[in-house]
Formats: C-alpha cells, structure tokens, sequence
C-alpha cells in the first residue's frame, strides 16, 4: 500500500460527516430553486416587461461645474439646484400629441420642442432635454400629469448661479447649451446634445477645467418610461473651482463709479499681473443669459444699442488721446529724439503744410521741455517729437510697450487696437504713410487704437520700472476632488528697453500731473497717485460748446493712473465713453478706485509692515528677464 | 499487477452514467455560449474555442482517470510550487483583463493558473492529511492553513476574489472531513464560507453607497468597471424575463442584444435561464445535484482516507463553484468572477474541471479493487 496513516475508523467518520455535505448542499439548492422560482415565475411577467422593451435607460448625469471665487473667496458663481424635463423618445406613443401636451403645459413653442427632440447624438434610447429651469410649479404640473405624459422624464439639474447678480458679469461670463457647431469640435467630443458649457468669460476660457466630467446611470423604467429605480454606474466628476485675482468689492465700487454710463475701468496690481478690479458698463445679468432665452430675448440683447455684452475693457477700441503720451515721452528720450531738457516753444497750434494742428489750449504753453508737456499736455510739443520721430519708431515703441497685441488675459475675444506703421498702412489700407498723420498719432488720435487693458498694462509697466508682467484674471485653480490647489505663478511679458532715468522722469512727470496739472482732481490725501489724462475724439466736426454737442459725438473721456508713486502696486486705466475731458469726468473715478483699494489693502501703503506687502506677492527679481 | 486487472474490466454502467452526466452539462454550455456569440463575426468563434477545450478537457480526464491517484498525490507538492511561481509570475507579467491580471498568454491563448490551483490545493491537502495521523491543533489546522496561506494570498493579489473564496471553501471542506477537535469548528468555517455572500448582501445593504463603493473597490477594483449593480441587474432582467419555459434558443433578448456582458462567461447561467426558463433551470440544477450526489457516493466508498479526501475536496470544490456562480447571477450574493463549472466559456477552467472529474472517478475505480 502507497499510503499510510489509514484506518477504517476514519474512514467511518468520514462517511458521517459525508451525509452533513449531502444535507447542506440539498438545502442550499433549494435555497437557488426558490430564489429563481420567485425571479422566473413571481416576479417574471415584470422583468419580462422590463426586457421586452429593454426597459433601462442610460441617462447622462450632468456634473456641477467648478465655483468660482474672487481673490478672498468670495463666492462669484455657483449651482443651484433646478428640474430638466427629457424626453426619451423610444417610450413616446404619439408624438404631436406629446408635443402639443408639453406646449401647453410649459407655454414653449410646439416648434421649439420639435427641434429638441429631432436633434442630438444617440438614437431613440436617449433621453433629450426638452427644457431646463422648470419652475417649482411646473415640474409638478408635470408630475401631475406624468400618465398621460410616457416617456417624459423630470431630472434634478444643478443650474448656474451668479449670486451678485451682474457685478463681474463680463468676466465670469455666461453658461448655455453647448451648440451643434461645437459638438463638432473636438474640445466637446465628450459631451452631448444639452450639455451646458461656458459661453463668455472665464467660464468659457476655463471651460475644460470648470466644465467636470458627466457621470451616468442606468435607469429602470417601467412601461410607461417613467423611473422606477436607478443604478449609478459612473459618478458625475465636478470640475475644478477657479479663484480669481479680482476683488469683488473693488470689482463693485468699479462698476458704481461708472453706474449708467459707457466705459470701463481696468485696476491691476502692476507687480504681479493681477487684475484687481475689471468693469465694463453697461452690462447683463448673466444669471438671465445662462437660462434658454427665446429668439426675442436675445434679439433684444444682441441689437442693444449700447451693446452691453460687449466688454469694453478688453473689446472696446478706443483712440488712446493723450495717454499715449506716456509712450511717446519714453521713445522720445530713448530714441535720443530729444533730451528732457530740449524745449519745445507752444502756441497754440503747429504749421504742417497747409494744415494747421491745434493745441487744447488756446493761446500755447510758451516754451516747455518733457516734463511741463507732460505735465500740461502740451499737443504742439508732442507734434513737435512725433514728426521727427517718424512714425515707425513711435510704433516700434508703442509695441514694446504691449499695444497693437494681445495682453494674453483669460478672457475670449480679446481685441489688440491698432499700432499704425508705414507697413500696417501699406498693408491694411493699401496706401502709403502720409507724414501729416504722423502728427495726429503723437497725442493718440488718427489710425492709433487701444484697449482700456492695454492702456492699464501700459501704465503699469511704467509704474513697475519698465517690467511687464502679463494681466491675469485668475490665479489659482482647485480640484474638487483631490483638493489641490495649483496656482498660477505670475507671467513676465518682457522689459521695455527704456532706461530707468528715462521712467523715472516720466514717473515724476505723472505725478505733477496729479498734484498741479491737467488731473488735480485725481489728488487723494489718503495716497500718492501718478497719472494721465487723455481725452479721445470721436468726431472730427467740433463746433459750439461741449454741451450743445450731441453725446453721442462728445469725447471719450481716459485717465490712467498708478499708486503709490514711491513703489506702485495699482495701476488703473479709466475710459468714460462720451464724458468730454479726462481730467474732469475719468480722474475722480480712478481716484475713488484707488482709494477704495488702499482702505482695503493698507500694506500696499509705503511704510506699511513689510509682512503685510507680502500678500500679494510681487514677481520676484530672479524671475525677471534680463535685457 | 491489480491495477492490470481492473483496466482490462474496462467501463462500467457507473462510470457511463457518471461521463454521460459530464457531457449533458457540457453541451449545455456550448449551446448557451454558440446562443450568446453566434452573432460575432469572428474566425475561430468561442464555442468551437470551448470545443477545443473540451477536447483537451477529456484528454485531462483520461490521463487523471488512468494514473494511479496515489502516484498523482505523490507529486501534489512539487506541483504546487510551480503553480505558485506561476500565480507570483502573472502578477509581474500576466495579461490584464478588465484591469485584473488572472492569465500567462500562451500564443493566442491565455492561462489562468488560479484555476488550477484549486485543484492542486486539493490534492495537497488530501495527501497532507493521508499521511500521518494528524492530531492536535497544530497539525489538523494550523500547519495546512499555513499550506493555503501562499496561494490564497498570491489569487486575491491578482484580485480574483472568487477563486480565493474557493481556496478557502476546499480548506474549510477538507477540515470537515478529517474533522476537528471540535467538530463545530469544521462546520463553522464551511457555513461561514458558504453563508459569507449571504452575511455580505445584509451588511452590504445597510451601507451607503459610497461606503459600499470604497469597499468593492478594495475586495474587488474592476472586476466590473463602471458598473457596479449593472451586471446584477441585467442579470436579474435576464434570468426573470425567462419565465417558466424561456424564450427559446437564440430569444434571449437580453443577451443577444448585449445587454448583458459577460453572457458567455460568469453569466452564461442567466443566458440560460432566460432561454430555457425556469424548466430548464431546474433540469440543470438537477444534472448538477445528480453529478455531485454520484460523486459524493464515490467520496463515501473510497477504499482509503486519500481517496476519499481527494473525492470530497473535488465534490466541495465543485458544489461551490455552482452555488456561488448561481447565486450571483440570481443576484443572492455580491458579484465575484466565478465561472459556472462545466458551462461556462474558460480554457483553464474546462480543463481543470475535466481533470478533477478524471481524478474523481479514478478514486472509484481504484475502490474496486478491494471486492475482487
């Protein structure tokens, strides 16, 4: 025998202990037989239902979109939640009644729910979004009538929240459907007919990091297509919060300062690129635009007169007027055109051909050098410096200084102005340069075009000594779901070449503007501002007084400022469409904004704890560029 | 000299009844795997695959069906160490499906040594307790736990929860045959192997769905990507919507038309039942219980203490395998990969089986000698 460790006792055991096998197995068979008798015949005719009409639904569960928040996490945008009505097509028995039902329930145009539910990827099977923000009364007028309604579906959304209204509206943006045309492209391939994506703003910049991941489940319906039960078989993913550089309460001060009027005011801190504060007005409430509108609606908003979606800070181009004489004063004395003591005699009026070029001030300035033309504005002087510049170094500087060129800020649509040139002439109108025209460029009218971000960019590379760092609106961005939170470092975009007795000649300048020239009003007690006025025309034929003009036909009014002289760390660009002088209608804004800032911000004061200035942290010197 | 005489008796009615019974069920496999896939436009289909396997299945058989078993126990250790090379050798390089890596590619094919590791677990354990009385705690169940230990550890790496319930399961069957100290222990673990699913589906019910997440997704990560409760539930439709007669070879809607994945794997149970009805379910369980019961007879008349824990240890094996598989398609128990014995499609698991039911009646036969 091979084995050992056999006897027959064991072997007697063991037949005993056999018979225990036979009984548990013979009891848990029966245990199966019962539970697939109750599967097959109790509970068959039901799963026979369910999978004669394959009675689950893949139904899309939208994501929340990521919060935004401003530079102290104040809350700018969130979700709430909404009822969406779908439709699943497949458990639709008569169409046109369905249609003609839903109509008149839900006050929509029969042709309006045609069109949602002939449109969108997938076949019968899939549910269509007939209409979102279901009031609280409709849903359950809906509810209500769910038997006569099969294949209609009410979902919990969560919807698109702007809890301030329209404060930030051009910035943060609206929400809609994503359209047919971009489901072609290849950004949206993972989304689907209904899907909400971002439209303006940074919602629509950020889109991809904001927008989340869409999860899904599969529903059980019964015959008439309603839920009876749902399996998440792959939860939504919610996207990645944005935080933001703006303060929302500067943000507000802002847009008050400019209340009813046209214009914009851009405030960033020059150090880092943060944009502060960004108003455009008019504007919109994009809790309205981010809900379905009818064809009307937006109609009515897209034939505006005064275009309130238009964000006037980074897509209204404006005749820079004298602001540009900031740039003009740096490629003046860097070109060696003239040095800060050259004089200039002014009166009133500057012989070019047969054309005679005015100065705003009747009468001249007399003989004046680079600080009292700034200081004072003198156009006769500036005409003076522009027509022995040429016009190409006037650009070539100009373009230095960021205009004519995109800022890169986060927003869609950004417009980049116009930085004339004998090739831009040649190029654009087909034309050769005309010398005369040189002379309207100087003080920034003629071809010359900006945006107020631009003009704000400008001034705050003067004000940061000649470094340009790229305006950002947002500065970090937060996952959801693993809570990290990745910052944006600040961006530089390069050193003007323009020495530093050259900027700092010009500082000074700006700052006499404020306390003794064209912008006294501007003159704060709380702090040290620098700044320029400019006063852009718009229509060449000017007659009578200020006020009999239409306003339509009146100046744009422009003032860009920095503070506090002795180490900048705000920058603003005021432009107050047809408001007439800069130094009367857009200085006092700029004051207020900066004033506003400092009360909120005292470390940016100089003398303030050096602990306090590290809030908002400046680029640091190793990062900056050498030239 | 005895084992000349027996082979030249050749089969007896037993053993007929005993292979007819294989082959009934296995053609119930192939019809329900050649229903659920005869609509893939494929070269080499899957039940021709299952052919070829069933092929190699019975040259398995036969070779375990005419060593002697005493000779194969002999060989039980050496083989189980290259079974757990080979389950340490799929986690460095084995092939990954459904994000779980269970196969070594062998050409076309693929190996899943998991499966035969449940067979070899049994003939270590069988010749392990054959061998010496083995009294005490210590060597009844301490020593062959810490036999189990490796192999268990190695499968639920990979992760196969389903073939380390099995692992345990063979542990737990052949600690009730040599029987404990205390018998209860024997019978405890066995129930608490058997009833785990059940304790499972209550505490499972009172968690909240991320708990339940976080947990699935420790035991088992992706066995069922993206749709935990999916399978379940198109099980469920399948397997009701069958009724009493079924919908007829190529009816069932929920599998042909897809909706339930793995029809002619795991779930080629609710293929069945959905085509045959609960009629034919309750002729196949009644093949089933009829297989064990004549191979449980073979465990209870097993001429020595190896042949009748070798007999026992494969019946064990084998009742789990149907009763898990069955369960968790009715939607009894949690969803584990446990292939359905004998039906379902599976290379390694055909021919493992096969072997097992080879081994199984080699046992029987070596019975005969002692009555002539």
């Amino acid at each position: 025998m091979a084995t050992v460790g056999y006897n027959d006792s064991d072997l007697l055991d063991l037949q005993r202990r056999l018979v225990i096998l036979r009984v548990g197995l013979l009891l848990v068979v029966a245990l199966l037989a019962l539970r697939l008798w109750h599967l097959q015949i109790r509970e068959g005719p039901y799963y026979r239902d369910l999978s004669e009409n394959n009675r689950t639904r893949s139904v899309v569960l939208e994501p929340a979109r990521g919060l935004i928040f401003d530079r102290n996490g104040v809350l700018l945008a969130n979700n709430v939640p909404s009822f969406a009505l779908y439709v699943t097509l497949e458990d639709v028995k008569d169409r046109q009644a369905l249609v003609g039902q839903l109509a008149s329930l839900l006050a929509l145009d029969p042709e309006v729910i045609q069109k949602k539910l002939s449109t969108g990827k997938g076949g019968k099977l899939q549910p269509r979004k007939v209409k979102d923000r279901l009031t609280l009364r409709e849903a359950t007028l809906i509810e209500s009538h769910r038997l006569d309604l099969p294949g209609v579906m009410i979902q919990v959304e969560s919807q698109r929240n702007y809890p301030a209204g329209d404060v930030a509206a051009h910035l943060l943006g609206y929400v809609g459907e994503v359209s047919a045309d971009q489901l072609e492209k290849p950004d949206f391939a993972d989304l689907h007919q209904g899907s909400i994506v971002g439209q303006y703003g940074v919602e629509k910049w950020f889109d991809r990091q904001v927008r989340g991941r869409a999860g899904q489940k599969s529903v059980e319906v019964d015959a008439l297509g309603h839920e009876k039960r749902a399996i998440v078989s792959d939860k939504p993913l919610a996207g990645d919060d944005l935080y933001l550089t703006i303060d929302a309460k500067l943000q507000k001060i802002a847009e008050d300062l400019l209340g009813d009027e046209s214009g914009a005011i851009v405030a960033l801190d020059p150090t880092n690129g943060d944009i502060l504060a960004m108003a455009s007005r008019p504007g919109f409430d994009p809790n309205v635009l981010s809900k379905e509108l009818t064809n009307k609606q937006w109609v009515e908003i897209v034939q505006n007169e005064r275009r309130p979606l238009n964000n006037r800070a980074t897509q209204g181009q404006y005749p820079p007027g004298s602001t540009f004489k900031v740039v003009m004063a740096a490629a003046a004395l860097e070109s060696n055109t003239v040095t800060p003591s050259t004089m200039v005699r002014c009166n009133g009026g500057y012989q070019f051909g047969n054309r005679l070029f005015h100065d705003w001030k009747q009468g001249g300035h007399g003989s004046v050098d680079m600080n009292e033309a700034l200081i004072h504005s003198c156009d006769v002087y500036f005409y003076t410096v522009g027509q022995r510049m040429g016009i190409d170094t006037i650009a070539e500087y100009a373009k230095q200084f960021g205009l004519g060129q995109e800022t890169g800020v986060e927003l869609p649509s950004e417009r980049v102005g116009i930085v004339p040139s004998t090739a831009w002439k040649q190029r654009a109108r087909n034309q050769p340069w005309y010398p005369g025209e040189t002379i309207s460029a100087a003080i920034g009218q003629g071809y010359v075009t900006v945006t107020p971000l631009q003009m704000a960019s400008v001034i705050g590379t003067v004000a940061n000594d000649g470094l340009s760092i790229k305006p950002r609106l947002v500065q970090a961005v937060m996952n959801r779901t693993t809570g990290e939170r990745a910052e944006f470092p600040p961006t530089v975009r390069g050193k003007v070449a323009v020495k530093p007795a050259t900027l700092a000649l010009i500082k000074s300048a700006l700052a006499d503007v404020v306390t003794k020239g064209t912008a006294t009003r501007a003159k704060s007690p709380l702090v040290t501002i620098g700044g320029k006025t400019g006063t852009a025309q718009t229509a060449a034929l000017r007659t009578g007084p200020e006020k009999d003009i239409p306003k339509k036909f009146r100046d744009h009014a422009w003032f860009v400022a920095f503070a506090p002289v002795e180490a900048p760390r705000i920058a603003v660009a005021v432009l107050a469409e047809h408001m007439g002088h800069g130094g009367s209608a857009a200085a006092p804004l700029a004051k207020d904004v900066i004033e506003a800032y400092v009360k909120a911000y005292p470390q940016v004061l100089p003398g303030a704890p050096a602990s306090g200035r590290a809030k908002s942290p400046a680029v640091p010197v190793d990062a900056r560029p050498k030239t | 000299m005895i084992d000349r005489v027996i082979d030249s008796r050749g089969l007896d009615s037993f053993d007929l009844r005993f292979m007819g019974l294989i082959a009934v069920i296995l053609s119930v496999g192939v019809l329900s795997i050649y229903s659920v896939t005869h609509s893939q436009d494929t070269a080499f289909p899957f039940y021709l695959k299952q052919l070829v396997w069933i092929l190699l299945g019975t040259v398995a058989f036969l070779v375990m069906y005419l060593s002697d078993y005493h000779k194969i126990a002999r060989l039980a250790y050496p083989t189980y160490a290259v079974i757990l090379i080979m389950l340490a050798v799929v986690l460095f390089m084995g092939k990954s499906s459904r994000g779980a890596q269970r196969w070594i590619p062998i050409g076309p094919f693929a190996f899943q040594p998991s499966e035969f590791a449940k067979l070899v677990l049994v003939l270590v354990l069988a010749n392990y307790y054959s061998r010496a009385s083995r009294v005490g705690w210590l060597h009844r169940v301490v020593l062959p736990g810490l036999i189990v230990l490796p192999g268990l550890l190695l499968i639920l790496k990979q992760p196969d929860l389903g073939s380390g319930l099995s692992f345990l399961a063979v542990y737990a069957a052949m600690l009730l045959m040599v029987g404990v100290r205390s018998k209860a222990l024997g019978i405890i673990l066995l129930l608490s192997v058997m009833l785990f699913p059940f304790v499972w589906e209550v505490v499972w019910a009172s968690l909240h769905d991320y708990q339940r997440e976080r947990v699935m997704a420790f035991v088992d990560p992706d066995y069922d990507p993206g749709g935990k409760g999916y399978h379940a539930l198109q099980s469920r439709i399948a397997i009701g919507s069958g009724e009493l007669s079924g919908k007829g070879l190529y009816g069932g809607t929920q599998s042909q038309l897809k909706f339930l994945p793995e029809g002619h794997t795991d779930f080629v149970f609710a293929v069945y039942a959905e085509e045959w009805g609960f009629v034919g379910v309750l002729v196949l369980l009644a093949l089933f219980i009829a297989l064990i019961w004549v191979s449980l007879e073979i465990a209870a008349r097993a001429k020595d203490t190896l042949g009748a824990l070798l007999a026992a240890g494969i019946v064990a094996m084998l009742c789990f395998c149907v009763v898990v598989n069955i369960g968790m398609t009715a939607g009894m128990f949690p969803i584990v990969g446990i292939p359905l014995p004998l039906v379902s499609y599976g290379g390694s698991a055909t021919i493992m089986t096969m072997a097992s039911l080879g081994l199984l009646l080699n046992v029987k036969r070596r019975r005969l000698t002692l009555f002539y």
